[in-house]
């Protein structure tokens, strides 16, 4: 795939800020609930008061460690927390706790698929680190919240390896995927509890040297992340053509406008000043600890994609579709397992199922049809009890009743009528009634065939077992002209 | 029972036998506070509720409850510590209004122990200083001779455990702060191993190097004092598991056979003629009871300062940073907040809020962590420091305490060296290398100047090895001729 434009190609790394879902934050013992009061989650430690230390909280280095095992990271045994001092007022310390020269994870990479093809992006480090606080800018004047100060999270940098905004979205969203996954992050770009910085610079096609780089931020869907990065290539392109320089800064995206502009200028670099933090030991990890960790991890997005393909016979679409979300992969498999029938799991899964959680906006784990109970379903059908037109039937009377299928089946009696002699009589009865139709069959119009079949199922209420239908009814015209 | 004479243990037992009220002990102290402190200006803040707390420990005797080792002795706690709902400043104006809403653990401690709090003692800004002259409140002064410093930074501390306005006293020490002063006017102090007690709730200068102690009036007060306040804090990180010892029981005066270091590079030093006296006797009374004196080297001793101004400094300007007028604090008043941008705020807010020695620490510190510098500096001298450390490691293999001078100088006159910061850089040259290697220091009055100011000599232990520093502390006070003196005019 071509990635040049006007003779450019664009480069493109991207940091992403995951808030990791321990109970309490990276130094404190203060809540990280979401939706709590203006500075309801805060304590002496979270706002630096003087006197005040951290203390580093072991969810958070174990969901660190999880997530640089999956991106294929060396795992550091012994890293290092820094201060990057800075002034900012929703920074209450005057510096952030960062692990700086010496990250926990460092060196991995990921694979993922861009229109089919094979994308692999490296990893450069993943290290822990706490939140700021927030800002609310009114006129004059500005409050702060602090809430989000101290909660943890994990910075993932990629290396400078994207050439098209697709690419990077789908890096994006493959991260987003592989953190839930792991269940140490909810993923909401909205909430902000995943932020991507996008760096993105454009530089002759052929030319070693990197281009000047601008960082955009306010990027929250990966939807945002193309288009903003679809529109900085060709604003950066523009700057060149006309002879201007690229100015080192961060930019933000504006959705509605679909265009980025200048937040700040980052001409004089900031000078952080890190150095170690006295307050906080070396982090030390056991090569114990990463293991007992590295088994607990659970199959990851891309092996379980590529698995429903080659072991389950789904195909490309169908495997992406669901193992987008490990629920719905974790769902599909277990109504698999109860049937046998991964095909036909998957169909359900992704035709009715889905269609009624979507519109009913019901989380997968909190579906009315339990996973047993949708195999079984297609167990009717399999074993031919019910037809697949009646099981569409049954799966909304389990949907509104979260009976199990087989009781739905007995109860209305909707089980689909096999027994050879009970299918005959009913077509004795529609050939008796449909003479002349018979006539045309056997002058030859067999497309009357049709017909005869839709008046033994509308006789049946459906219920009768169309091959069985087919077969006698096939054998009675064929075999017996008059 | 004479409360000025009156040991830890014996005041906690009269007040759980009842034979004297934690009320009665506490007013004693406050009316001496109330009568001699606006000579010394060693309290910057009373507690209000001190005798209601020395009420509950006495209902709770009355109920006979387990009141602690500690019960109704009546303590002044260095500014630096925060105290719960008693203001605390760091004796920084940018602190002038700051009421902190939590105990440091070394306050809880010591309230858990029984100990009533009488007030907040003076101090140099920030614990920055060697003369208690940058305190915000003003100067405190030394009560053997008021024309003169009490040392520094804990100075307020110093001088009222001299003058007796509290029975015990809490200092903290980065680079002598605990030792010096304690010297200065002539009363016990300990700084102990880093780690060793929890720094939680304790205003930082330099963490890697603050450690708060007791400045108390005797060996034996320092070593029960030691017992409530040390050990591992869930709060903070830096402190060790190690079990802490019972210094008071195990406290010996026995040093026979002890082998005391004499540091070889320390003779270097431009010392004052009734300082090097001073030293002299203690290194002679040793040998009499019976310790071996075996000359040692510290090489690295002559980076000793300047490594510790960059280091100290260095944190200090990061540590520092959380004073911007945003949360707690003093704010620059602004009267046109149109025209007022981000870096206004904070320039106004820090430069009115600091004082001239803060400000010039911050700079030098900001300075030495610079990216281009930070190699230079702050790197090199954390590489040093780490050499330094494994020369005292070595060293303590083959001596058991080091004995030297604790200054170059006995207690000098307010103003005469405030406007030579670099003259009193080098009075530490004896007391940084402790804080830099994480050592035990310690205090003890052995001497009189002709001027009639007290004079200390230093102990320096090995990590963790506080009881061999308080054993031969406890010789020393023992032959002291100075042993448990109070300044006359008190």
């Amino acid at each position: 795939m071509s990635t040049s434009r006007r003779g450019f190609e664009a480069v493109i790394g991207i940091e992403v800020h995951v808030q990791l879902k321990t109970n309490s934050k990276i130094f404190c013992a203060d809540a990280t609930v979401f939706d709590a009061a203006d500075n309801e989650n805060t304590s002496p430690v979270s706002v630096g008061m003087p006197g005040t230390l951290p203390v580093l909280n072991s969810a958070a280095i174990s969901f660190g460690i999880k997530t640089g095992l999956a991106l294929d990271c060396k795992i550091r045994q012994r890293s290092v927390f820094s201060r990057k001092n800075y002034f900012y007022p929703d920074l209450p310390k005057g510096y952030q706790i960062s692990q700086y020269d010496l990250p926990l994870c460092e060196n991995g990479k990921v694979k993922f698929f861009v229109d089919g093809i094979e994308k692999n992006v490296s990893i450069t480090r993943a290290h822990l680190e706490e939140d700021a606080g927030k800002s609310i800018h009114q006129g004059d004047f500005t409050l702060l919240n602090y809430n989000r100060a101290g909660i943890p999270l994990l910075e993932i940098v990629s290396g400078p390896d994207m050439h098209t905004a697709q690419e990077a979205a789908e890096y994006g969203r493959t991260i987003r995927q592989i953190v839930r996954y792991l269940d140490i992050c909810d993923g909401n770009l909205e909430e902000g509890s995943l932020r991507c910085d996008c760096n993105v610079s454009v530089r002759k096609v052929g030319a070693e040297k990197l281009g000047t780089k601008v960082e955009l931020k306010n990027l929250n869907s990966f939807r945002f992340v193309e288009k903003a990065i679809e529109y900085e290539i060709e604003r950066q392109i523009d700057e060149i053509e006309s002879g201007k320089k690229i100015v080192q800064e961060t930019r933000l995206y504006d959705p509605d406008k679909n265009r980025t502009f200048t937040m700040r200028a980052k001409e004089n670099a900031e000078d952080y000043r890190y150095f170690p933090d006295p307050d906080l030991l070396p982090l030390i990890v056991s090569d114990a600890q990463i293991e007992s960790i590295r088994k607990s991890l659970p199959e990851l997005p891309l092996a379980r994609y590529m698995r429903f393909q080659k072991k389950l016979g789904l195909s490309e679409l169908d495997a992406a579709m669901l193992t987008a979300e490990k629920e719905i992969a974790d769902y599909f498999e277990a109504a698999g397992a109860v049937c046998g029938n991964y095909k036909a799991a998957a169909n359900w899964v992704m035709g009715d199922l889905l269609r009624e959680l979507n519109s009913e906006k019901i989380q997968i784990s909190k579906s009315p049809i339990s996973p047993t109970a949708l195999g079984n379903l297609i167990l009717l059908i399999d074993k031919e009890i019910i037809s697949g037109k009646i099981a569409k039937t049954v799966f909304i009377e389990m949907w509104k009743t979260g009976a199990p299928p087989d009781a739905i089946v007995q109860k209305s009696g909707l089980a689909q009528v096999s027994n050879a002699g009970d299918v005959e009589k009913m077509v004795d009865s529609v050939l008796a009634a449909n003479a002349s139709q018979v006539a045309e069959y056997r002058a030859g119009k067999t497309k009357v065939l049709g017909f005869l079949v839709g008046a033994i199922m509308k006789l049946s209420k459906g219920q009768a077992n169309p091959d069985i239908v087919n077969e006698i009814l096939k054998t009675k015209l064929d075999s017996k002209p008059e | 029972m004479d409360l000025l004479k009156a040991t830890f243990k014996q005041v906690s037992d009269a007040v759980q036998t009842k034979k004297v009220s934690a009320v009665e002990v506490t007013k004693f102290f406050l009316s001496r506070i109330e009568r001699m402190n606006p000579q010394l200006n060693a309290f910057i803040a009373l507690n209000s509720k001190a005798l209601d707390e020395a009420q509950a420990i006495d209902e709770k005797v009355k109920k006979n409850e387990s009141v602690g080792p500690l019960a109704g002795v009546p303590f002044g706690i260095k500014d630096m510590l925060c105290t719960k709902g008693l203001r605390t400043t760091a004796g920084s104006k940018i602190l002038e209004n700051f009421i902190p809403p939590y105990d440091a653990t070394v306050v809880s401690r010591l309230r858990n122990a029984g100990v009533t709090i009488l007030g907040k003692l003076n101090q140099d800004e920030f614990a920055m200083g060697s003369s208690t002259e940058t305190s915000f409140f003003g100067n405190c002064k030394n009560p053997w001779n008021t024309a003169f410093v009490p040392g520094g930074s804990s100075g307020g501390s110093a001088a009222a455990q001299a003058a007796r306005l509290a029975m015990g006293t809490i200092g903290t020490d980065t680079g002598g702060s605990i030792r010096q002063p304690a010297s200065f006017c002539g009363i016990v102090g300990i700084k102990p191993t880093y780690g060793r007690v929890s720094r939680y709730g304790i205003i930082a200068f330099a963490s890697s190097l603050d450690q708060a102690g007791p400045m108390v009036s005797s060996v034996e007060d320092a070593a029960v004092c030691l017992e409530a306040i040390c050990g591992h804090d869930p709060m903070d990180s830096t402190t060790s598991q190690r079990k802490v010892p019972s210094f008071s029981s195990e406290l010996s005066s026995n040093v026979k056979g002890m082998r005391i270091g004499v540091v070889k590079e320390y003779a270097s030093g431009r010392i004052h003629p009734d300082v090097e006296k001073t030293y002299n006797l203690a290194l002679e009374k040793l040998k009499q009871l019976g310790a071996a004196i075996i000359e040692v080297s510290i090489p690295l001793t002559e980076f000793a300062v300047p490594m510790y101004y960059l280091i100290a400094a260095s944190e200090a300007s990061s540590n520092l940073a959380r004073y911007d007028g945003v949360k707690y604090g003093f704010r620059a008043d602004f009267k046109d907040l149109s025209t007022m941008t981000l870096d206004d705020f904070y320039s106004e807010t820090r430069g009115q809020g600091f004082g001239a020695e803060v400000k010039r620490r911050i700079m030098l510190g900001t300075h030495c962590l610079s990216s281009g510098y930070y190699d230079a500096y702050y790197n090199k001298a954390g590489q040093v420091r780490r050499l330094m450390r494994d020369q005292y490691i070595e060293v303590f293999k083959s001596c058991d305490v080091i004995l030297s001078p604790v200054t170059t100088s006995p207690a000098f006159k307010l103003g005469e060296r405030s406007s030579d910061p670099l003259t009193m850089y080098m009075n530490d040259i004896f007391t940084t290398s402790t804080n830099l290697a994480g050592l035990t220091g310690m205090s003890v009055p052995f001497g009189m100047s002709a001027d009639k100011l007290p004079i200390g000599v230093q102990l320096t232990g090995a990590h963790f090895e506080e009881q061999k520093v308080l054993n031969v502390a406890y010789a020393l006070e023992n032959v002291s001729s100075v042993k448990l003196e109070v300044p006359h005019v008190y």
